[in-house]
């Protein structure tokens, strides 16, 4: 089978259309089975009563924001290194997700912050340095959107998404020692260290659910991409056209 | 080569010398932001000897920031970075010149001013050193970080509030270790390790950083 003939839009095009059709199916069960796990399977736990239940959006939230931007810096850097097009937009569709999960970690983070901690916010190591990264992905955002030409557009934010790469695990430590150093975190993140089976399962599954959300929506967005960006030409034509 | 990066560096300070207005507003950003904290905060000296290696910290990663948009503009405007890009000078080694010559008229000064100002917020004379040290470190790898976003916004609408968009999120880890080493120091525990850290950083971002400015350069002018 020839993998680079998935390489041009026209052909993927398609196959982005069904594929994003049966990773958002797969998403839809994954969250179900996830919230029912979480919401009435899920032991209530013993420190933290009722309210620990937000760690099943919030976890697998946190997870998909960084592993997002590994994937958006995976296409970024391919698109740089061999100059496909469609690799830029895949890049440039799975930054506004990565963002919203980033805002949803931080957001359910400060809403479960609030009864358990008696704070909205502390500037705790992994709190700040997943601020960052929402920062970093607005710069990306905004960059590409300040840059008229979108070939220009994905190569700087290529250049842009991989230096932030680089970045990610200093970031990540600097802001650590930061807090170590001044004095020992006040609250500490750490669960308790035997977690229930159950609870384990059902953060695992709402991860997947996140997963094969992240997959469905960034291609769909790659398909508006697509279609805007190939406008010109012949196939696009046909498929508005058709659809029409 | 070296005679090419001489003439660079000679080149960009001739022209900020012709220009001085530029240099010194820089500086006088710096001073002022410093100066308008003790006006926000109060005068109270205990806290205002806390903040001091982080008001000036933070002063000058902004004043920094704010002279990056000079870094290629003229250039670009003119045609002379062009020029640059056709020589047989590698870009990377050309980019490196242009940011130390820039580090010189627009971190430098910033470096040789902050003690005065420390001694506004009454920090500890004893911890100058470090403070400074650590400035010293630490401003270039700014304008090599900031050299990366300078170049990537070349020539774009809107380009200064972008660019302070793509760098701070960057800066942060200079900043926190940065201000870190004269907290530390007066803390007792000694600022040996930040200072290392932040040289560390300094050669990462002196090797990786030209390199990828100089992409982002052939990127925005292609």
């Amino acid at each position: 089978m020839n993998w680079f003939k998935y390489s041009s839009p026209q052909s993927f095009f398609p196959l982005a259309g069904t594929l994003a059709f049966w990773f958002g199916a797969l998403a839809l069960a994954a969250c179900a089975a996830g919230l029912y796990i979480g919401f009435f399977r899920a032991p209530t736990d013993a420190q933290q009563g009722e309210a620990y239940r937000i760690i099943f959006i919030h976890v697998p939230a946190a997870w998909m924001s960084m592993f997002l931007y590994l994937v958006m810096a995976f296409w970024a850097g391919l698109g740089l290194a061999f100059n496909t097009r469609l690799s830029g937009m895949m890049a440039s569709a799975i930054a506004p997700t990565g963002a919203l999960f980033t805002f949803l970690a931080l957001w359910t983070g400060s809403l479960w912050g609030k009864p358990t901690w008696g704070t909205w916010w502390v500037w705790d190591a992994r709190l700040t340095s997943e601020l960052i990264l929402l920062f970093l992905y607005f710069g990306f955002m905004a960059l590409q959107a300040a840059i008229d030409d979108p070939r220009r557009a994905d190569k700087a934010g290529a250049v842009l998404a991989l230096v932030g790469v680089v970045n990610i695990p200093i970031i990540y430590f600097s802001v650590k020692w930061w807090n170590t150093l001044h004095q020992g975190a006040s609250v500490s993140l750490t669960k308790a260290p035997t977690m229930a089976a159950t609870m384990l399962a059902g953060m695992i599954v709402m991860a997947f659910g996140f997963w094969f959300y992240s997959i469905a929506a960034a291609l769909m967005r790659a398909r508006c991409i697509m279609l805007e960006r190939e406008r010109a030409s012949d196939w696009t034509v046909e498929y508005a056209r058709g659809s029409a | 080569m070296m005679a090419a990066l001489h003439c660079v560096i000679h080149r960009d300070l001739l022209l900020a010398v012709r220009r001085s207005s530029d240099v010194l507003t820089v500086l006088l950003f710096f001073v002022i932001v410093v100066s308008l904290f003790p006006l926000g905060v109060g005068p109270d000296p205990a806290l205002l000897r806390t903040i001091a290696p982080g008001v000036i910290w933070v002063a000058a990663l902004l004043a920094s920031m704010l002279a990056l948009n000079r870094m290629f503009a003229a250039d670009h405007a003119d045609g002379t970075l062009e020029q640059m890009l056709l020589g047989v000078t590698p870009l990377g080694m050309t980019v490196a010149a242009k940011v130390l010559a820039h580090w010189l008229v627009s971190g430098l000064p910033l470096v040789l001013i902050s003690p005065v100002l420390a001694l506004q917020f009454d920090f500890s004379q004893e911890f100058l050193g470090t403070l400074m040290l650590s400035l010293f470190l630490g401003t270039p790898v700014l304008s090599l970080i900031g050299a990366i976003g300078a170049a990537l916004t070349l020539g774009l609408r809107g380009a200064g509030a972008l660019l302070s968009l793509l760098v701070l999120p960057l800066y942060v880890p200079v900043l926190i270790i940065g201000a870190g080493a004269a907290e530390s120091a007066v803390s007792g525990l000694g600022g040996q390790a930040q200072l290392l850290l932040l040289g560390a950083l300094l050669v990462l971002a002196g090797a990786f950083a030209p390199w990828a400015a100089a992409v982002a350069l052939r990127i925005s002018t292609e």
